[in-house]
């Protein structure tokens, strides 16, 4: 089992913690992990990425080798659009839809959206606008994660008990709200045919 | 697999090595790559560790030194400009030795994510005579380090342990081994050791260079070096630290075809390399940073053999190594990739919204508009990301400290109004002594230190001097009529920039204090 994946998105927007609960669930299901993160400087808001890499045997790169990730997972939609050089022939892209246009010369958002969906194996979905209908305002990261839920090689209820782990100290309100914003995106995401 | 495994990034696994290694404190000032080391340790460490942030890295140096002195194991860690700034300590202490075990941790950040220079710290443990260690994984630094403080005491030496910002910040599973107890309190043996007069230098100079063979033969000894043969002899492998790993991602799982000489342990390993010479008549030679073995190794061979590496441009002289520049390096077809997007444009980092600095850079900017000949000089912070648009507010970022003083010495060569931007914490790192260097000579320059209270940048650490700013400032002689203590926000703009102005019209040292808290500790409270 080998599985190469690129988290994305914009300094504050949380991608450590969507690492942090897949890494939790891979350390549990007894896996090997590489996680390369992105500390620093860039977290200013900057472009942030996240290279994760799932085994069950001996990882050599901390780096995902372009061509090779099976999944980019983006809080961000230009951010999923940075990265398509590592993503694989047959990878899935699974980003949300809102923007942050924090520099000069943002492109369209319009064309952004076109090219996301002209690649096949897309889902483009607001993530904030669920992560708020589920009672998790703050959860946009899980929404991102639950959507991605079916393409990650770890069962929904490894990937549960992460969040649970994850936010436990943060209080049960926020376990719960977290894993409601989850449990919603999985949801949309089953519904969702993969063009 | 052991339960016991955990996810760390690399310096994560350094400081849970130092502390299983029988730690009794650590010392450092943040700097990414290595902040995570000391935050670790202040969360994880028992009680009576030493764990608390210093002024610089040269007083986190001396301090670790200290406690070596005494018989204890210390560990000190910065980032590689940090060794610059305790480069005095770092080259003396070799002098001296050790007497408990000192690790000297170097997070080195080639690509420059988040530093102004692409320095390999490996040519400082070089220059003091030093032997060095270099981690190709997350396990390997966890080992690395007890590894590290054993070398330090059997040779009574400081040991770096270098590494870089991949490695670093790169989590993966690590088991730790059986901690250890801390040494007892020992006072070194001869009272002479840590007495660098010349006649001590001189004798324990002498001993410095007898340790050589012995540092050199524990290189050649080290499990962390190690020489794998391969049948194609056509080019053998010189890899360093975690360039390995984008060897074997190279092969993709299968062996490496051509001999290879995995490289963890410094001084440079010459009769290995001397080993792998014989098989193979070009040397390939591939580590993140510098070319510092592919430079020495030409004077490790007789002439006639091929050595490629950063040098040759085989691999470019800049940035980090990656899996592709090295599968290019070891003549690996390109893989066929996805072109990039032509819609995405650069997102580089700014100041955050409602940041305080971006109140203060407003009104340091109106008023010198009024001033075209004059100019701001800027420091180490977030405060630098004021050279960017929208801001372009200042003329200078170079070193901790350099914005005092490069307005000073602009100020000596005429240039009118010269004025220093700096934070808190950057001003107690390196800022005092050079406005102690402006108040002596009454230099016209305007300092602005901007007190969010904390070390932004590095993710909020503790500030030295917060609370105590005011009272460091009229304690080196600022004048108390030309200390001015003001609060960047929108509502107080017409009257900073008064303050401001009054200041600048003055030809003598004046400070502005502009204190609002950082906008990221005052979310997380």
């Amino acid at each position: 089992m080998r599985y190469d994946m690129i988290i994305a998105g914009v300094g504050g927007q949380g991608i450590l913690s969507i690492a942090t609960v897949i890494g939790q669930a891979v350390l549990e299901r007894g896996w090997r992990l590489k996680q390369s993160e992105v500390h620093g400087m860039a977290q200013r808001g900057g472009a942030v990425e996240t290279h994760l890499r799932i085994a069950d045997g001996e990882i050599a790169s901390d780096l995902v080798p372009k061509g090779r990730a099976s999944l980019i997972l983006a809080l961000e939609p230009l951010e999923a659009l940075r990265y398509l050089p590592w993503l694989a022939a047959d990878g899935r892209v699974v980003a949300n839809l809102a923007t942050v246009e924090n520099m000069a010369h943002y492109p369209d958002s319009a064309e952004v959206y076109a090219e996301l969906r002209r690649l096949s194996g897309c889902l483009l979905f607001d993530a904030a606008e669920l992560a708020r209908q589920n009672g998790g305002a703050g959860a946009v990261n899980m929404a991102v994660l639950g959507a991605a839920a079916s393409c990650l090689p770890l069962s929904v209820p490894a990937l549960e008990a992460a969040i649970t782990a994850r936010f436990q100290r943060k209080g049960a309100a926020v376990v719960k709200g977290n894993l409601a914003v989850f449990r919603a995106a999985a949801k949309l995401a089953e519904a969702h045919a993969y063009n | 697999m052991s339960s016991d495994r955990r996810l760390l990034l690399a310096d994560e696994a350094i400081a849970q090595g130092a502390l299983d290694a029988g730690l009794s404190g650590a010392y450092a000032y943040p700097g990414t790559p290595s902040t995570e080391i000391l935050e670790y340790v202040q969360r994880q460490a028992p009680a009576g560790v030493h764990c608390e942030w210093s002024a610089n890295e040269k007083t986190a140096y001396e301090e670790a030194l200290g406690m070596a002195y005494a018989g204890k194991r210390a560990l000190v860690a910065m980032k590689h400009v940090g060794l610059n700034v305790a480069a005095d300590p770092f080259v003396n202490s070799a002098v001296t030795g050790v007497n408990g075990g000192l690790v000297v941790v170097a997070a080195d950040d080639p690509s420059m994510h988040s530093s102004q220079n692409e320095q390999d710290s490996r040519f400082y443990a070089d220059f003091a005579l030093l032997p060095a260690v270099e981690p190709s994984s997350q396990q390997e630094a966890y080992a690395m380090t007890r590894h590290a403080f054993d070398l330090s005491e059997k040779m009574r030496v400081p040991v770096l342990l270098r590494l870089t910002t991949r490695l670093a910040h790169s989590r993966a599973d690590v088991t730790p081994a059986a901690p250890r107890a801390q040494n007892a309190l020992a006072l070194p043996d001869d009272p002479r050791q840590f007495v660098l007069l010349p006649a001590n230098a001189r004798r324990n100079y002498a001993a410095l260079l007898a340790k050589q063979p012995a540092l050199r033969q524990a290189a050649e000894n080290s499990d962390f070096n190690a020489l794998t043969e391969g049948p194609d002899q056509s080019v053998g492998i010189v890899a360093c630290g975690l360039a390995i790993n984008y060897v074997r991602e190279a092969c993709d799982g299968a062996p490496c075809p051509h001999p290879i000489l995995k490289i963890g342990q410094y001084p440079l390993p010459e009769e290995l390399l001397r080993r792998l010479a014989e098989k193979c008549r070009t040397l390939l030679v591939i580590e993140d940073g510098m070319p510092f073995v592919e430079a020495r190794l030409r004077g490790v061979l007789p002439h006639g053999w091929t050595i490629r590496g950063r040098l040759d441009g085989t691999l470019p002289y800049a940035g980090e190594l990656t899996p592709e520049n090295v599968a290019r390096a070891l003549g690996k077809p390109a893989a066929v990739v996805r072109a990039a997007s032509a819609l995405v444009v650069p997102r580089p980092p700014g100041l955050c919204a409602a940041c305080p600095h971006t109140d203060s850079f407003l009104f340091v900017k109106e008023a010198m508009a009024e001033h075209p000949g004059g100019r701001v000089f800027s420091d180490i912070g977030c405060y630098a990301l004021g050279a960017l648009p929208p801001l372009e507010a200042i003329a200078s970022c170079v070193d901790m400290g350099a914005s005092i003083t490069m307005a000073k010495g602009a100020a000596d060569a005429g240039l009118r109004p010269a004025v220093a931007v700096i934070g808190d914490s950057t001003f107690t790192h390196s800022g005092m002594t050079g406005l102690l260097d402006a108040v002596y000579e009454k230099s016209p320059i305007t300092l602005l230190i901007l007190d969010n209270g904390t070390t932004g940048m590095t993710g909020g650490q503790i500030s030295l001097g917060a609370g105590r700013l005011e009272a460091i400032v009229r304690g080196l002689g600022v004048e108390p009529q030309h200390l001015r203590v003001l609060e960047p926000l929108k509502k107080n703009h017409a009257a900073n920039l008064k303050a401001l102005r009054e200041e600048l019209a003055y030809q003598g040292v004046s400070v502005i204090l502009s204190q609002r808290e950082c906008i990221q500790t005052a979310k997380r409270r």
